[in-house]
C-alpha cells in the first residue's frame, strides 16, 4: 500500500526497553481514586453517596451531557469520600474525585451481555461504547461514543487504528497488540460496525515487528481489515500526522477528521470497545507501561483506574537514583507529576521516572540563533522561533496569523532546540492566554447586553409607573367630575 | 528659480486645500467618543471615579484618563482601548486583577433589595423580604452592591482557579548568570 | 524536585547546544585557515589571533554595558566564530589595527547593538569587512603572494611580529615583492586597460591554483577545495542546509556561463567565478548564518539566488573587483521580507492559509480514491 510522508517530525532515542515483557496485573490497592474528570467534556456526576457499597464495575458517576463520559467503580468496596484531589494534570490542581476502598473481593455487578454485539444496530454499539465510559486512550481522552456517531452524518470511508505508539518508552500498546490481538481486531470490526465502514487499517509503527504479525495471523481471514506498517518517526501517533501518513489526506483547518471520511482510534480504545461489548465490561483497568532510567524494574502493568502512581512504582521496585522528572504519559506530551499521589485516569498511557541524563534539560534558555531547526522539525509546517518570539511579546494576533492554533504541541520543536528555548510553553502560555482574552471579551459583551437590559427594564418600569399614576390621575379627576356633577344635580 | 517659484506655488495650493477641508469636513463631534463608549461595560458603575461609562470615554479620549482606568473590564478592555486609541500600553505588566464576584451570606441576608436595585447588570435576584442570591455568571464584580448593604451581608471574594479557568503561564526568563 | 511552577512538555531534548553548533562550524573552517596560515605566514596567524581575541574582548565589553551576562554568551562560541570569519576575509598582512577596530565594529555594532545574539539584521563579519573597507581602503586591498611558512621568502616570526604591528615596508625589498594581485582585481584593471580576457586570464588565474588556494588573496578565503569540504561536512552533519550553497553557487556559475558564452572576450567563465574571490567562504559559511538567513527552505533559495546574483553583477559591472560582502549584506537586509512572504505551507491549510478545500487539486484527487476504497 502507498503511504505518503508527513514534513518533519524527529527521531528521539526509542528507549522502549519494556517491549518484551508481558502485561503483568497490579495487585489490587486497598485505594482507588476516581476522579470526575478523566476526559474531555463536562465532569461526571457522582450517583453514589459516602458509605455506599458498591461492587466492581458499577456505575458511579454519570455523564451529563453529551461530550462527556461516566465513571465505573473499579473494584467492589465502599465509597469512603467524594472530595477534591489532585489531578493528573500539569497545574497539579484538585478535581472531585470519588474515594473508593477495595474489600479485597473484587465482585463484578451484574451485567447484560448481548449475545452477538454484531445484531446490534450501529446506534446501539456507540450508546454502549458511551455507557462503558471509553475514551480514546492513547492520551487525549476524548468520548470515543461520541465519535463513532459522527458516522451517521458523514460517510466514513477509512476507520485507522493507531498503533503507533511513536512516544518513547511506551510499550503498552505495543504489548496489547503482541498479546491480545484477537480482542483488538474484535473491537476493530465492532467500530467498524458503529461507523458502517468497510475499510480498517491497523497502522503499527516499524519497530513493532512482533505487534504486526500478531494483528495480520488474528486478521487472515478478514478482508475489511488491514495491517500497515508506517515508519517509525514522531509524532506518528499524532492524528492528523497519521491520517496524511496512511492516506495522504490533511484534515482540513479547524474541521473534524471525520468531514473528510476518515476515522483514528486507539489500539488499546479497540480493546475496550470489544470488553465492553463482548464481556460488559465498563473501561475500569488500562494497561500502563511503567519505566525510566529512574526506576529499578520496568514493566507493563494491567492497573485498575484509580490507583496512585506511587503503587506502580513501589510495585516496580522503587527508584534506583532520585529521577529528574515524574512523568505520566509519554516524554514527549506527557504530563510532569507534582508527586506520587496522582490516580491513573483513562488516558494515562505511562509511568516514567527520568534520570537527568535522559532528559538532558538544560537549566537555562539561550538567545535564539535562528537555526531553524524547529521549522526543520515541524511537522505542521509552523516556523516555532516566530511564533514564540510573538508569543514572548504578547503579540497574539501575530501569533495567529504566524499559525498558532494549527499547533498541535507535539514538542518536536522544543526537543530540536540547540538553545533550549521552552517553544511548547511560549505556545501553550499563548493558547491560554487568547482563550482567556476571548472569555473576557464575551464576559464584556455579556455585561454590555445585561446593562442595556436593565436600562430597558428601568425605562420600561418607569413607563408604567407613569402610565399608572396618569391613570390613577385620570380615574381621581373622573370620580371628581362626577362628584361635581351629582353635587350640580343635587343642587 | 522656476523650481523655488514652483515649489512655494505647490506649497500654497497644498494649505489652502488643507485649509479649505478643514473647515468644509469639521467634524461636531467625536465620533471616537462613541466607539470608545461602545467598549466599555456600560455599567455606570462608577469604580474609574468618572460619572458613568460616558463621561469616562470622553476623559478616555481626550486623554485625560488611562486605558486602564476600567476595574471590572480589566486588562482585556485596557488591550482593546490601547488598540482604539493608538496609545502604546503594555498589559503585559497590569496586575491581572482576579475577577472577583458578590456573595451573599443567607444568615445575614434580611431581604431588604437594595442590592438588587443597585446592581448594574441585575445579577441579584430576589424578592422583599426574601434571601436574595447572586448569579454569577452574570456578576460583573462591580462591588456596588457591596456599598448599600445595611446588614453587610456581602462580601466580594476570588473564585477559585479550577482546571477549566487553569491557563499555561509564561515561561520564565531566568537570565542565565555567569556560570 | 523543581518547583519553578508546572513543567512543560516535552521531557527529554536532542543533545545539542549552541556552543556545539559554533564549534562544528570552527571546526569546518579550520583546514582553509590553517592553509591560510601557512600560505602567507606569520601575519596571518598573528592576524587570526588578534581578530579573535578583539571579537571575544568586544563581546565581552557589550554585554557587560548592556547588562547582560557575560560568560555564557562568551562560551557560546558565537563571538570567536565572528572574529575568525572576519579575519578570514582580511588581507593576511593586514596591521594589527585593522584587525582590532573590524573585531570591535563587528561585535559592537554589527551585533550588540541590536541585543546580542540572534538579533542582529546582518552579517556582523560582512557589515566590519564592508566598514573596513571603505574605511582603509588601502590596508584593505593590499594582497600579498604566496609565501608559505618556512620557504625562502618568508618571513619568520619575529619579523612577522614587525609587520603586524608596525608595517610591511621596511623589511621587504619593495612594495612589489609582497603584492600579489588576486584574480579578480587583475582581471577588473584588465579590462578597464582594454585588454582582451582571453589573454590576460592565464597571468592571473590556473585552474589548479585556484582550486587548492595557491594564490594571492585574503586569510582564509583562497583554497575553495578546502573550505568546499569543510561545507559539505556542515551540510553531511546537518548544520547548514543544502539550499544556500547550492542557489548561491548555482546562480553564480548560470551567469556566468551564460555571459561568458554572450561574449568570452569579456567574461570570465564560470570556473574563474566561483573559485575566486570569497565566494565559496561565503555559499558555506557566511550566507548559511541562520540569524541573518530567511527561515524557510524555499527562503533560502530566494535569498542565496539573490546573493549570487547581486556578487555577479558587482564584479562584473561595479566599481569594487568583489562583491560578496555588498550582496551578503543587501540580502540580509531582504530576509525579513522573505520571511515574511515565504512560509511553509500549513499542514491543513493551502499555500494561502485558508483551509484545504477538497473541491478540486491533489487533495479532491486523493480523497475520491480513498473513497473508493482504493
Amino acid at each position: 500500500m502507498k503511504l505518503f510522508r508527513f514534513r518533519g517530525g524527529v527521531h528521539p532515542a526509542e528507549q522502549k526497553t519494556t517491549r518484551q515483557l508481558p502485561i503483568r496485573p497490579l495487585p489490587l490497592p486497598t485505594r482507588l481514586y476516581l476522579p470526575l474528570q478523566m476526559h474531555i467534556g463536562a465532569p461526571a456526576v457522582p450517583v453514589v453517596g459516602v458509605g455506599d457499597q458498591v461492587l466492581k464495575g458499577q456505575l458511579l458517576a454519570r455523564a451529563p451531557s453529551a461530550v462527556s463520559a461516566p465513571v465505573h467503580a473499579s473494584t467492589s468496596g465502599v465509597i469512603e469520600a467524594i472530595d477534591e484531589f489532585t489531578a493528573p494534570h500539569p497545574s497539579g490542581l484538585p478535581v472531585r474525585t470519588i474515594v473508593l476502598r477495595s474489600d479485597g473481593e473484587d465482585r463484578w455487578s451484574e451485567s447484560v451481555v448481548p449475545i452477538d454485539p454484531f445484531r446490534l444496530s450501529p446506534t446501539e454499539i456507540a450508546q454502549r461504547v458511551g455507557e462503558a465510559g471509553i475514551v480514546g486512550m492513547g492520551g487525549a481522552a476524548f468520548p470515543a461514543a461520541v465519535k463513532l456517531q459522527l458516522g451517521d452524518r458523514n460517510r466514513i470511508h477509512t476507520l485507522i487504528i493507531n498503533g503507533g505508539e511513536c512516544e518513547p518508552y511506551l510499550t503498552c500498546d505495543d504489548r496489547l497488540m503482541q498479546e491480545r490481538p484477537e480482542a483488538v481486531i474484535d473491537g476493530v470490526r465492532l467500530m467498524l460496525r458503529a461507523l458502517q465502514c468497510q475499510r480498517a487499517l491497523i497502522a503499527v509503527e516499524a519497530n513493532k515487528p512482533e505487534a504486526q504479525q500478531a494483528l495480520r495471523r488474528a486478521c487472515k481471514e478478514l478482508s475489511e481489515v488491514q495491517v500497515i506498517e508506517v515508519p517509525s518517526r514522531y509524532p506518528m501517533g499524532s492524528e492528523k500526522q497519521m491520517i496524511q501518513t496512511v492516506t495522504g489526506l490533511e484534515v482540513p483547518a479547524g474541521k473534524l477528521a471525520a468531514e473528510i471520511g476518515v476515522m483514528v482510534h486507539n489500539v488499546a480504545t479497540s480493546y475496550a470497545v470489544y470488553q465492553a461489548l463482548r464481556h460488559g465490561r465498563p473501561l475500569i483497568s488500562r494497561i500502563v507501561t511503567v519505566s525510566g532510567g529512574a526506576l529499578r524494574e520496568p514493566t507493563n502493568l494491567e492497573v485498575p483506574l484509580g490507583t496512585l502512581v506511587e503503587e506502580l512504582i513501589k510495585h516496580c521496585g522503587g527508584f534506583k537514583e532520585t529521577p529528574a522528572r515524574q512523568l505520566l504519559g509519554g516524554p514527549m506530551m506527557g504530563t510532569a507529576l507534582p508527586h506520587q499521589q496522582v490516580p491513573i485516569v483513562k488516558g494515562s498511557n505511562g509511568v516514567l521516572a527520568l534520570s537527568a541524563a535522559e532528559t538532558g534539560l538544560a537549566p537555562h534558555a539561550q538567545p535564539c540563533i535562528r537555526c531553524g531547526r524547529c521549522a526543520q522539525a515541524c511537522p505542521i509546517g509552523l516556523l516555532p522561533m516566530e511564533l514564540a518570539s510573538r508569543a514572548r511579546h504578547g503579540k497574539l494576533d501575530a501569533a495567529l496569523d504566524l499559525g498558532l492554533l494549527d499547533c498541535i504541541g507535539c514538542g518536536s520543536c522544543s526537543y530540536t532546540c540547540p538553545a533550549a528555548i521552552p517553544l511548547t510553553q511560549y505556545f501553550n502560555f499563548a493558547k491560554g492566554e487568547l482563550a482567556r482574552q476571548r472569555e473576557e471579551q464575551q464576559k464584556g459583551e455579556r455585561t454590555r447586553a445585561l446593562a442595556q437590559a436593565r436600562q430597558l427594564r428601568l425605562e420600561r418600569e418607569a413607563e408604567a409607573k407613569r402610565l399608572a399614576a396618569a391613570k390613577r390621575k385620570a380615574e381621581r379627576e373622573a370620580k371628581k367630575r362626577a362628584e361635581a356633577a351629582a353635587q350640580q344635580e343635587k343642587v | 528659480m522656476i523650481a523655488i517659484v514652483m515649489l512655494a506655488l505647490l506649497g500654497f495650493a497644498l494649505g489652502l486645500a488643507l485649509g479649505v477641508a478643514s473647515k468644509r469636513f469639521k467634524v461636531e463631534s467625536d465620533p471616537l467618543v462613541e466607539e470608545v463608549s461602545a467598549l466599555l461595560p456600560g455599567t455606570n458603575c462608577g469604580q474609574c471615579g468618572f460619572a458613568g461609562c460616558p463621561t469616562a470615554a470622553e476623559k478616555l479620549v481626550k486623554g485625560e484618563a488611562s486605558v486602564d482606568f476600567c476595574p471590572p473590564g480589566g486588562k482585556a478592555l485596557a488591550e482593546a482601548l490601547a488598540e482604539k486609541l493608538g496609545v502604546d500600553f503594555d498589559a503585559s505588566g497590569m496586575a491581572d486583577g482576579p475577577p472577583k464576584l458578590a456573595r451573599i451570606n443567607e444568615a445575614l441576608c434580611i431581604g431588604c433589595v437594595k442590592c438588587f436595585r443597585e446592581c448594574p447588570t441585575d445579577a441579584i435576584v430576589g424578592a422583599p423580604k426574601q434571601i436574595h442570591a447572586v448569579m454569577w455568571n452574570a456578576c460583573t464584580g462591580c462591588g456596588k452592591c457591596v456599598d448599600v448593604c445595611p446588614t453587610m451581608c456581602l462580601e466580594m471574594f476570588v473564585p477559585e482557579t479550577g482546571l477549566a479557568q487553569w491557563r499555561w503561564p509564561k515561561p520564565v526568563e531566568s537570565v542565565a548568570k555567569a556560570a | 524536585m523543581n518547583n519553578a511552577g508546572p513543567l512543560a512538555s516535552p521531557h527529554t531534548r536532542q543533545s545539542s547546544s549552541v556552543s556545539a553548533i559554533m564549534l562544528q562550524v570552527w571546526l569546518a573552517l579550520l583546514p582553509a585557515s590553517l592553509f591560510g596560515v601557512w600560505l602567507y605566514g606569520w601575519p596571518a596567524l598573528n592576524l587570526l589571533l588578534i581578530t579573535t581575541a578583539a571579537a571575544l574582548a568586544a563581546e565581552a565589553l557589550g554585554q557587560r554595558l548592556a547588562g547582560r551576562p557575560i560568560m555564557p554568551s562568551l562560551k557560546d562560541g558565537s563571538a570567536l566564530l565572528t572574529g575568525w570569519i572576519l579575519a578570514m576575509t582580511l588581507p593576511p598582512w593586514a596591521p594589527w589595527w585593522v584587525a582590532v577596530i573590524g573585531a570591535l565594529f563587528a561585535i559592537i555594532i554589527g551585533k550588540q547593538v541590536f541585543g546580542g545574539l540572534g538579533q542582529n539584521l546582518f552579517n556582523p563579519a560582512m557589515l566590519a569587512r564592508v566598514a573596513l573597507l571603505i574605511a582603509f581602503p588601502l590596508e584593505l586591498t593590499t594582497w600579498v603572494a604566496p609565501q608559505p611558512l618556512f620557504s625562502a621568502n618568508a618571513p619568520g616570526f619575529i619579523d612577522s611580529l614587525h609587520i603586524t604591528f608596525v608595517g610591511v615596508a621596511p623589511l621587504v625589498g619593495g612594495v612589489d615583492a609582497i603584492s600579489g594581485a588576486t584574480v579578480l582585481d587583475g582581471i577588473k584593471t584588465e579590462l578597464a586597460r582594454g585588454a582582451e580576457l582571453g589573454v590576460v586570464l592565464p597571468d592571473y588565474y590556473r585552474a589548479g591554483d585556484a582550486m587548492l588556494g595557491q594564490m594571492g588573496g585574503s586569510l582564509g578565503e583562497t583554497s575553495a577545495l578546502l573550505l568546499l569540504l569543510g561545507g559539505l561536512y556542515l551540510i553531511w552533519r546537518g548544520h547548514i542546509t543544502w539550499q544556500i550553497p547550492a542557489a548561491l553557487l548555482g546562480t553564480v556559475a548560470l551567469l556566468a556561463t551564460g555571459f561568458h558564452l554572450y561574449d568570452p572576450l569579456r567574461f570570465a567563465h564560470a570556473g574563474v567565478h566561483l573559485l575566486s574571490g570569497g565566494l565559496m567562504l561565503a555559499a558555506f559559511f557566511i550566507a548559511t548564518d541562520p540569524v541573518g538567513s530567511p527561515a524557510s527552505r524555499r527562503g533560502q533559495l530566494i535569498f542565496a539566488a539573490g546573493i549570487g546574483a547581486l556578487v555577479y553583477i558587482i564584479r562584473t559591472w561595479g566599481g569594487f573587483p568583489e562583491g560578496v560582502a555588498f550582496a551578503v549584506l543587501l540580502m540580509n537586509a531582504a530576509t525579513p521580507l522573505i520571511d515574511h512572504y515565504v512560509r511553509p505551507r500549513v499542514y491543513g491549510r493551502d499555500p494561502h492559509g485558508k483551509p484545504l478545500d477538497y473541491q478540486r487539486g491533489r487533495f479532491a484527487r486523493r480523497l475520491k480514491k480513498q473513497q473508493g476504497g482504493e
